[in-house]
């Protein structure tokens, strides 16, 4: 039993708060990745719950058991770092066998040369031996086993340091933006490995990246953070279709979502860029509020009519199977933006006039706050919103 | 080894040996102070103290200014370091640019002599310098401290490492803004390679106002002498055991360069160890 | 956010072409070469005369000095091979000064690096006071020798001085520091380490600071945190390499003592403190022996050069490392 509860952390580092309050809970053989832009303060509690920081307040658990002010080393965790922190020094096998030479020997059989010859050392070494080069061999990189980080490639580092990660089957695995120094192919493949990891170990992970691609296609749940707090922790479908605030929804998502001013008209229809739209949710007329529409919710429409947003197309982007099209419609400052289907959307130059519509469901209203205003008698939105290829 | 937060048993202990190695380090420098401070009749007598029983600094410190002519050593030193200095960036800021920047015929086999050149030390050639100062017939003048040290091949190195982290683009920018080569030395790459230039101008000026070796070579007249070998005269000549002018002299001598270092360490760690270190 | 970059890239294309095109325009290749090689060589002259003038001449010098039986004021010379160098090396004053610098070099570079290192880990394994006691430390390294030389004089004298007062008030044995066979060459090196250890101190911290703490958060996850662990697994392998440049510029240094000779010793009691550097001084300049003097000088430059060489390899060695 793995499962970790994270409550009320807070954390500051001299006058900057980095955490505010942080409660969390994370299922046993979960894998959750913490995402946010750089500075949110996403490797920050993972660091502590690594036990490389130490929280003001709050408490960690990890397993049923409190670890706090317990070190690292005995919180049954491991972790991979953003540089790998392989050490130069050492060959491979030395890398991947140190976490279980530190723990099954003593500091005397450590000693280079006569450790190996003390009584009750032999046997153990053999047995480390074993298992670093079974660890190489599920990752395929025995055949590096003797040589320096430094003659190794980006990817193989990486696997280096998962083995030695994995070698000690720690209860939980910590991955501080594990990838962010691959390039964009290798990305794509060790993100592969990393899930399939996951899969045949089925331990917790708990994984740090700013990349919201890595974030949807691993995750059991996303939990975004910004300036310190957790905005929302869902599904990464439902972090993508049915975000809790302003932030979520525009971190997530590409081209980025579409957010424009409106104003309630009158209960159940709002006035928004020219046109009147209806709306699934209650909220007093006259009240202003913003609404975000994803690109992927503009349905090219012939004719004008109501429920149809116009305005005249600035540029058309071509992506292949899609067009974005940026287009402004009367009573806006900036662009919105369409994606719409190559096929179903006829040749859409700059310049012409375009129509556009979107269904009621899909549009997403934020108080002034930038809190999510949800409907309160239509279902949860349609789940089937497709997800886009997150290339 | 950042990162580690001591127990106060290992914190005590940080502090015993460094408060240690700090006495063995200061106390040379105490005992000059204070012998500087004392009169004879307590220099000799058998009992001592850190601080004197009777002060008699303004004695010992006036001996050392009148007696000998030790602002004269002190201010042939400054002379010296700051000729020494001016013809090194001279003559080194350009050869370093042509060397960074410019691509001629011979230009790597130049920079070969400029690292064989960081080889040699001057030690080794001082009897054949002693030869050419005295065929050209200054020895014994300001020119003989000076000649031997216009060119640094150091200096060459090391302002040659910075040019070459300035972009091209920017050298190409100055060609069309119409700047000459010379122009973009000392109006581009100097200042861009500022850091470098303070760094070299602190070794160089630390290293000539330290250097006993040359000054005892290549000057005999007491007028010329630099600070130390000033001093040595002095310890030599008139101090005999007169230990209380001659610590007061010491003292003035060291003291320039510390009170300098205390005011910018930094740059002066930096300088001293050749900009390899940050 | 990755689909709108190739707008922005297809609008920055352009205007990087145009750049690419006055660059090499600029630094046209033919028309300007000959433009370019003529500043080159003109804003090299001084420097490269003074090379040849102030290091090359005066290098091929010593080593004619040196095979010759050259001496001051001589209008001839005529090779005589080795002779110098046997005579030289069939010195005792010479093997006494070679002797005397090797014994000291091997006292001061290994007192050097280790207090150096000991110092620095010290030194960087906390905040407080870091700065005060590096600076204390780097001190001698600045102080002019020949002043400070006078200092450690005055305290190693042999009845005014603090070294034997204390000793005395302590019930030990004193002794004439200076003047003494058996301790000269110790004291010196005393003083040498005391001249340099910071200098070792310094570069130490520089090499401490490059470690990526990375590393050490790896370590402590992996279960080497105790200080002992942290400092075998990842601090003194990590300094290996500047340990090597640290041992052999410190050695460098010790080599050219000079300065302290001088002032304390002369060289005395008898030739017991003699050191290569004085020894070409005394006799090329006080002596007026050119020639065995540039043959010291040559046996000096030998050395110098050979753990120059030493350093720019381990300097190598330092970048294939990562």
């Amino acid at each position: 039993m793995s499962g970790i509860a994270i409550r009320n952390i807070r954390k500051s580092f001299g006058a900057t708060r980095v955490l505010h309050d942080v409660s969390l809970s994370i299922a046993d053989g979960e894998f959750l990745t913490l995402l946010g832009p750089s500075g949110c303060g996403k490797s920050t509690l993972l660091r502590i719950l690594a036990g490389l920081e130490v929280q003001d307040t709050g408490s960690i658990e990890i397993g049923g058991r409190v670890v706090d002010g317990i070190r690292p080393k005995r919180r049954d965790v491991a972790m991979v770092f953003q540089s790998y922190a392989l050490y130069p020094h050492m060959s491979v096998a030395a890398n991947i066998a140190l976490p279980l030479r530190m723990r099954r020997l003593s500091r005397a059989q450590r000693l280079p040369l006569i450790g190996r010859w003390l009584p009750g050392s032999g046997p153990v070494i053999s047995g480390i031996e074993m298992e670093v080069s079974r660890t190489a061999e599920a990752l395929g990189i025995a055949h590096l086993l003797n040589r320096r980080p430094g003659q190794l490639s980006g990817g193989q580092r990486q696997r280096v340091a998962v083995g030695r990660a994995m070698v000690r089957h720690p209860a939980v695995f910590l991955m501080d933006e594990p990838l962010s120094n691959l390039d964009a192919k290798l990305r794509v493949q060790m993100r592969a490995e990393i899930k399939d990891l996951h899969r045949r170990l089925g331990v917790t992970f708990v994984y740090v990246t700013h990349d919201q691609a890595e974030a949807m296609t691993l995750s059991d749940r996303v939990v975004v953070m910004r300036d310190g707090e957790i905005l929302q922790v869902a599904p990464p479908q439902e972090i993508y279709a049915d975000p809790n605030d302003m932030r979520v929804a525009e971190f997530l998502g590409s081209p980025k979502i579409n957010m424009v001013d409106a104003t309630m008209r009158e209960p159940g229809l709002v006035d928004l860029a020219g046109s009147a739209l209806p709306v699934a949710c209650e909220i007093a007329p006259g009240s202003k509020f913003t609404v975000g529409i994803r690109p992927e919710a503009f349905q090219f429409a012939e004719h004008p009519g109501p429920g149809v947003i116009t305005g005249s197309v600035r540029m058309v982007e071509h992506m292949g199977s899609d067009l974005f099209v940026y287009f402004d419609p009367c009573g806006l400052e900036h662009p919105l933006i369409a994606r719409l289907s190559a096929e179903r959307a006829p040749h859409i130059v700059a310049g012409q006039t375009l129509h556009v519509s979107v269904r009621p469901d899909q549009l997403l209203v934020f108080n002034r706050d930038g809190r999510r205003v949800r409907a309160r008698d239509v279902s949860r939105t349609n789940p089937s919103t497709p997800v886009r290829e997150w290339a | 080894m950042s990162a580690i937060r001591l127990s106060p048993a290992a914190a005590i202990l940080r502090h015993g040996v460094l408060v240690l190695t700090s006495a063995f380090i200061l106390v040379p420098f105490v005992w000059m102070v204070s012998l500087s401070l004392k009169s004879p009749g307590e220099i000799f007598r058998a009992t001592f103290s850190v601080l004197p029983a009777q002060f008699y600094g303004v004695d010992n410190y006036a001996k050392a200014i009148t007696s000998v002519p030790l602002p004269r050593y002190m201010g042939n030193g400054l002379l010296v370091c700051a000729l020494i200095l001016a013809a090194q960036i001279l003559v080194c800021a350009p050869a370093a640019y042509a060397l960074a920047k410019l691509k001629f015929w011979g230009r790597d086999f130049i920079f070969a002599m400029v690292l064989v050149g960081l080889l040699l030390p001057h030690q080794v050639l001082s009897l054949p310098s002693f030869i050419l100062c005295y065929k050209l017939g200054i020895l014994n003048t300001y020119l003989a401290l000076v000649i031997p040290y216009v060119v640094s091949p150091f200096g060459i190195f090391l302002f040659r490492q910075f040019f070459r982290k300035i972009p091209d683009d920017i050298v190409h920018a100055a060609r069309l803004d119409g700047l000459t080569e010379l122009a973009i030395v000392w109006k581009i790459m100097v200042p861009m390679a500022l850091p470098a230039v303070i760094a070299f101008s602190i070794f160089s000026v630390v290293a000539h106002w330290n250097d006993l070796f040359w000054p005892l070579i290549a000057v005999r007249d007491g007028h010329l002498m630099p600070a130390p070998l000033g001093i040595m005269a002095f310890k030599n000549e008139e101090a005999g055991n007169d230990y209380g002018p001659l610590m007061a002299a010491s003292t003035l001598v060291v003291a320039p360069l510390l009170i300098a270092f205390l005011a910018a360490q930094k740059w002066f760690v930096e300088g001293m160890t050749g900009g390899s270190v940050k | 956010m990755s689909a709108s970059l190739p707008a922005v890239s297809r609008l920055a294309q352009p205007a990087e072409g145009a750049a690419a095109k006055l660059s090499s325009r600029v630094s046209l290749p033919r028309r300007h070469s000959f433009y370019e090689a003529m500043w080159g060589w003109a804003l090299i002259a001084p420097a490269l005369v003074f090379l040849v003038v102030l290091f090359f001449l005066p290098v091929i010098g010593v080593f004619v000095i040196a095979f010759s039986d050259w001496q001051f004021g001589a209008s001839s010379l005529s090779f005589v091979g080795l002779a110098n160098f046997r005579e030289v090396i069939f010195d005792e004053g010479f093997r006494a000064s070679l002797i005397n610098t090797v014994v000291y070099v091997v006292m001061v570079v290994p007192g050097t690096v280790l207090a150096g290192l000991l110092i620095a880990l010290l030194i960087e394994s906390s905040h407080s006071c870091r700065a005060l006691y590096r600076a204390v430390h780097f001190l001698p390294f600045m102080a002019t020798a020949t002043a400070m030389a006078i200092s450690w004089e005055a305290l190693l004298h042999p009845t005014i001085g603090l070294v034997n007062h204390s000793l005395a008030a302590l019930g030990l044995p004193v002794a004439n520091w200076l003047r003494d066979e058996t301790t000269v060459l110790p004291v010196l090196a005393v003083i040498g380490i005391w001249q340099n250890l910071g200098y070792a101190m310094v570069l130490f911290m520089a090499g401490l600071k490059s470690i990526p703490l990375d590393l050490y958060d790896a370590a402590d996850v992996d279960g080497a945190d105790h200080w002992l662990d942290r400092l075998r697994t990842v601090t003194i392998p990590m300094l290996g390499p500047v340990s090597m440049f640290v041992v052999i510029v410190v050695a460098l240094r010790a080599f050219e003592t000079f300065d302290t000779v001088q002032i304390l010793t002369q060289g005395g009691p008898g030739h017991s403190s003699e050191m290569l550097l004085y020894t070409i001084y005394r006799e090329s300049f006080e002596y007026l022996r050119a020639g065995y003097g540039a043959a010291v000088a040559i046996v000096f430059l030998a050395i110098v050069v050979a753990l120059t060489l030493l350093q720019a390899r381990s300097m190598d060695k330092r970048v294939h490392y990562q």
